[in-house]
C-alpha cells in the first residue's frame, strides 16, 4: 500500500469501468478511466453530455461502485469496501455539492449544516460552533435560521457548500454546482470554492460545462465517450 | 447513535405535523373504537349479570308437568302438597330455603284506585329464597301464616299506582274483593328479564288457598340452593326425590319439571359474552383498518422522503441509522396514537355508559392489548417501507422525484 505523502495522489483511478444495466440493454458509461488527483488540487471536469462525468464523480464520491478497475483513496482500495464502510468514508473524508442543492426542506440553514455532524456524533455545542463557523465561511452567518424556501438559489448552494465543508473534509466533490445559477451567483460560488481550496487546503473536484467556471481550476480534465480525452493546466495554475 | 436518531425522529415529526397527525389518526381511531366497544360490551355483560342475580340466583323452580312445552293431552299432572314441601326441607341436602307458591291474578283497590296485579301466596321463606328484602313494614308473623290471616306485602309498582304517595303500611286495601291489611313493602327490583318484578302482592299461602284457589295444592315450590353446593347436584337429588314421591317408574317420563334459574343466567351471560366478542371483533377489524391506513401513509411518506434518505446517505449516514430514525418515528407516532386513543376511549366510555344504562368497567387488559397491538402495527408498517428505502443506492435515492 502506497504511503500517503504530499506527492502521491490522494485519488487514483486505474482502468475504471462502469456498466449500467444487464444483458442486451447494458450500457458501458465508463470504458477504462485512468486518473490521478493530487492533494490540494482544484480540478474541473469537462466534456459533452453523457460522456461519464457524473458517473465518475459518483464513484469518486463513494456513492456508487465501479464495475471494474481499481479506485485508491489515500492509498486504500475503495472498490472492495461494503456499503457501510463507504458511508463511513464519506462521513470522514468527503463533502458533496449537487447541482440541485439537495437541502432538507422545512429545516433551517444551521440544522442542514449541522446534519453531518450529528451523524458524526458531535455534541450540541460543538455542532453549533462548527455549523456557525461553516456558515460564516460561506457568508451566511446571519441567515442561519432561514429554511431553504426562504433562501435564493445562490444562498441555498452556499448552505450546501457549508454543509459539505463543516466536517473539514479532504475532498470536496461538486457536480455542476453552478448549473442552476446565473453567472454572477456562479462567480461567487467559484470564488468561494477557490478560497476553500487555497486557504483550507481542500482538494476540489468540480464538473462544469462552462469554460468561464473551469477557468478557476488549476487542472482541467476533458471527458469523451467514457474515457479521459486529455488533461490540461488551468488558468489558475 | 440512538440519541442522534431520536433527535432526528422528533425533528421529522415536528416539521411534518400534518403527516404525523394523519399517521397517528388511524391508530387513534382504531384504539379508541376497540377499547370503547369492548369496555361498553363488558359493562353490558355486567349489567345483564346484575339483572340476573336480581332474579335470585341459584333457585330451582319445581313445577308440575313436563316443562314449558307440556305436550300431549293426557290428564293434568297433580300439583304438590304440603307433605312434598316438608320432604324437600327435611330430606334434601344443600338447600338454603324452600318456599311454596300459589299464584292468582286479580284487581287491587284502594280509595277508588284500581290496579290489576298478581297475587303470590307463599311463606316468609319466599323473601329468603328470592333474597328479596322488605323496606317498609315487616314480613308475615308466624301466627299470621299459621292462621292464613288477611295481610299482604306489596311491590313498589302496586304501591305507586294504588297508594300514590300515601303511606301504605297499616292501611287496608281490597284484593279480589277481599279486605286485607298491608304490613310491608318490598324493595324495588326493577325490570328483570321477565317483566315488572315489582308488580306483585304477596300474601300468606293459607289465605290464598282458602279464599282464591279453593284447595290446599301448591302449584310451585321454589328451592334456594346453598352457595356451597352445586346446583346441578341438588337438582338431581330433587328430581330423584320427586320421582320417588310421585311414584314414577324407571323409564317413565317425569310429570314435573325443575327449572334452574342458573341456566337462564348462564344462557344470558353467554349471549352477552358472545355479543361482546362480536363487537370486539368488529372493533379489531377497525383497528386493523387503522393499521393499514398507517402502513399506507408510511409507505407514501417513505416514497416522498426517498430524496431525503438519499441526502442523509450521501452526507455519510449509514443505512442502519436512517432506518433507525424511521423506526423511532414509527414507534413514537404509534405509541402517541395509542395513548390518545386510550384516552378518548376512556372519555367516550364514561360518557356513553350512563346513556346505555350500563356500568363503566375499566379493563386494563383490553387497554393494554389494544395499545400493544397498535404500537406493533405502527412499528411493523413503519419499519418495512423504510427498510426498502434505506437499501437504495444513495444516487438512485437522490434522483428520486
Ligand atoms: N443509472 C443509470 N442507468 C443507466 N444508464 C445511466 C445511468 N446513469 C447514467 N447513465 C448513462 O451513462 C452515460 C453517462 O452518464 P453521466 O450522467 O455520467 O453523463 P454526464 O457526463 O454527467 O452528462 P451530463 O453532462 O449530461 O450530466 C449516459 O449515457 C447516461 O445515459
Ligand atoms: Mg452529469
Amino acid at each position: 500500500m502506497a504511503p500517503n505523502t504530499a506527492n502521491s495522489p490522494i485519488i487514483s483511478l486505474r482502468r475504471v469501468t462502469k456498466v449500467y444495466g444487464e444483458g442486451p440493454t447494458a450500457f458501458q458509461a465508463l470504458k477504462g478511466i485512468d486518473l490521478d488527483i493530487k492533494q490540494g488540487d482544484f480540478v474541473a471536469v469537462m466534456g459533452p453530455s453523457g460522456s461519464g462525468k457524473s458517473t465518475t464523480m459518483n464513484i469518486l464520491g463513494c456513492l456508487d461502485v465501479p464495475s471494474g478497475g481499481e479506485f485508491l483513496f489515500k492509498g486504500r482500495h475503495v472498490e472492495t469496501l461494503d456499503r457501510d464502510q463507504r458511508a463511513l468514508l464519506r462521513r470522514r473524508y468527503l463533502g458533496f455539492v449537487f447541482q440541485g442543492f439537495n437541502l432538507l426542506s422545512r429545516t433551517t440553514a444551521l440544522e442542514n449544516v449541522e446534519l453531518p455532524l450529528l451523524y458524526r456524533g458531535e455534541d450540541k455545542k460543538q455542532r453549533y460552533e462548527m455549523g456557525m463557523a461553516a456558515l460564516d465561511k460561506v457568508g451566511l452567518k446571519d441567515w442561519w435560521d432561514h429554511t431553504p424556501a426562504e433562501l435564493s438559489g445562490g444562498q441555498q448552494q452556499r448552505v450546501a457548500i457549508a454543509r459539505a465543508i463543516v466536517t473539514q473534509p479532504d475532498v470536496l466533490l461538486a457536480d455542476e454546482p453552478t448549473g442552476n445559477l446565473d453567472s454572477e451567483r456562479s462567480v461567487e460560488i467559484m470564488e468561494l470554492l477557490t478560497d476553500l481550496n487555497r486557504n483550507s487546503g481542500i482538494t476540489v473536484l468540480m464538473v462544469t460545462h462552462e469554460p468561464d467556471m473551469a477557468a478557476f481550476a488549476r487542472t482541467i480534465v476533458h471527458f469523451k465517450d467514457g474515457l479521459v480525452e486529455r488533461i490540461e493546466q488551468g488558468l489558475a495554475a | 447513535m440512538l440519541g442522534t436518531t431520536v433527535i432526528l425522529a422528533f425533528r421529522a415529526i415536528n416539521r411534518h405535523k400534518l403527516r404525523s397527525f394523519l399517521t397517528t389518526l388511524g391508530i387513534i381511531i382504531g384504539v379508541a373504537a376497540v377499547v370503547t366497544m369492548v369496555t361498553l360490551g363488558n359493562g353490558a355483560t355486567a349489567a345483564v349479570r346484575e339483572q340476573i342475580s336480581s332474579l335470585g340466583a341459584n333457585v330451582l323452580q319445581l313445577r308440575p308437568g313436563q316443562g314449558f312445552g307440556r305436550g300431549g293431552g293426557g290428564p293434568r299432572p297433580p300439583d304438590f302438597k304440603e307433605r312434598d314441601l316438608t320432604a324437600i326441607e327435611n330430606q334434601l341436602t344443600g338447600v338454603r330455603a324452600v318456599a311454596p307458591v300459589v299464584q292468582s291474578s286479580g284487581t287491587a283497590i284502594y280509595e277508588g284506585n284500581n290496579w290489576s296485579t298478581t297475587v303470590y301466596g307463599t311463606t316468609s321463606a319466599y323473601s329468603e329464597v328470592q333474597q328479596w328484602k322488605v323496606t317498609d313494614g315487616r314480613l308475615f308473623l308466624p301466627e299470621e301464616e299459621a292462621a292464613g290471616k288477611s295481610v299482604c306485602i306489596i311491590g313498589n309498582t302496586v304501591r305507586t299506582n294504588l297508594f300514590q304517595g300515601a303511606e301504605p303500611v297499616g292501611k287496608r286495601m281490597r284484593i279480589k274483593g277481599v279486605s286485607c291489611q298491608v304490613v310491608g313493602v318490598l324493595a324495588t327490583r326493577g325490570q328483570g328479564g321477565f317483566g315488572d318484578q315489582d308488580d306483585v302482592v304477596v300474601m300468606p299461602i293459607k289465605f290464598v288457598q282458602r279464599r282464591f284457589t279453593g284447595d290446599r295444592d301448591i302449584s310451585q315450590i321454589m328451592v334456594a340452593v346453598d352457595d356451597a353446593y352445586d346446583s346441578a347436584t341438588v337438582q338431581n337429588s330433587l328430581e330423584e326425590l320427586m320421582r320417588e314421591r310421585r311414584k314414577i317408574k324407571a323409564g317413565d317420563q317425569d310429570n314435573f319439571n325443575v327449572f334452574d334459574t342458573k341456566q337462564i343466567s348462564d344462557t344470558l351471560t353467554g349471549t352477552t359474552t358472545i355479543l361482546t366478542q362480536i363487537v370486539g371483533a368488529v372493533a379489531a377489524i377497525s383497528l386493523l383498518v387503522g393499521g393499514i391506513g398507517i402502513m399506507n401513509i408510511m409507505l407514501v411518506s417513505v416514497t416522498e422522503r426517498t430524496r431525503e434518505i438519499g441526502i442523509r446517505l450521501a452526507i455519510g449516514a449509514v443505512a442502519r441509522e436512517v432506518l433507525m430514525q424511521f423506526l423511532v418515528e414509527a414507534i413514537v407516532l404509534s405509541c402517541l396514537g395509542g395513548l390518545i386513543g386510550l384516552f378518548l376511549a376512556l372519555i367516550a366510555s364514561v360518557a356513553i355508559a350512563p346513556l346505555m344504562q350500563v356500568p363503566f368497567l375499566f379493563d386494563p387488559k383490553v387497554n393494554l392489548i389494544a395499545f400493544l397491538f397498535s404500537a406493533a402495527i405502527g412499528v411493523v408498517f413503519g419499519y418495512f417501507p423504510a427498510r426498502r428505502a434505506a437499501a437504495l443506492n444513495p444516487i438512485d435515492a437522490l434522483r428520486h422525484e
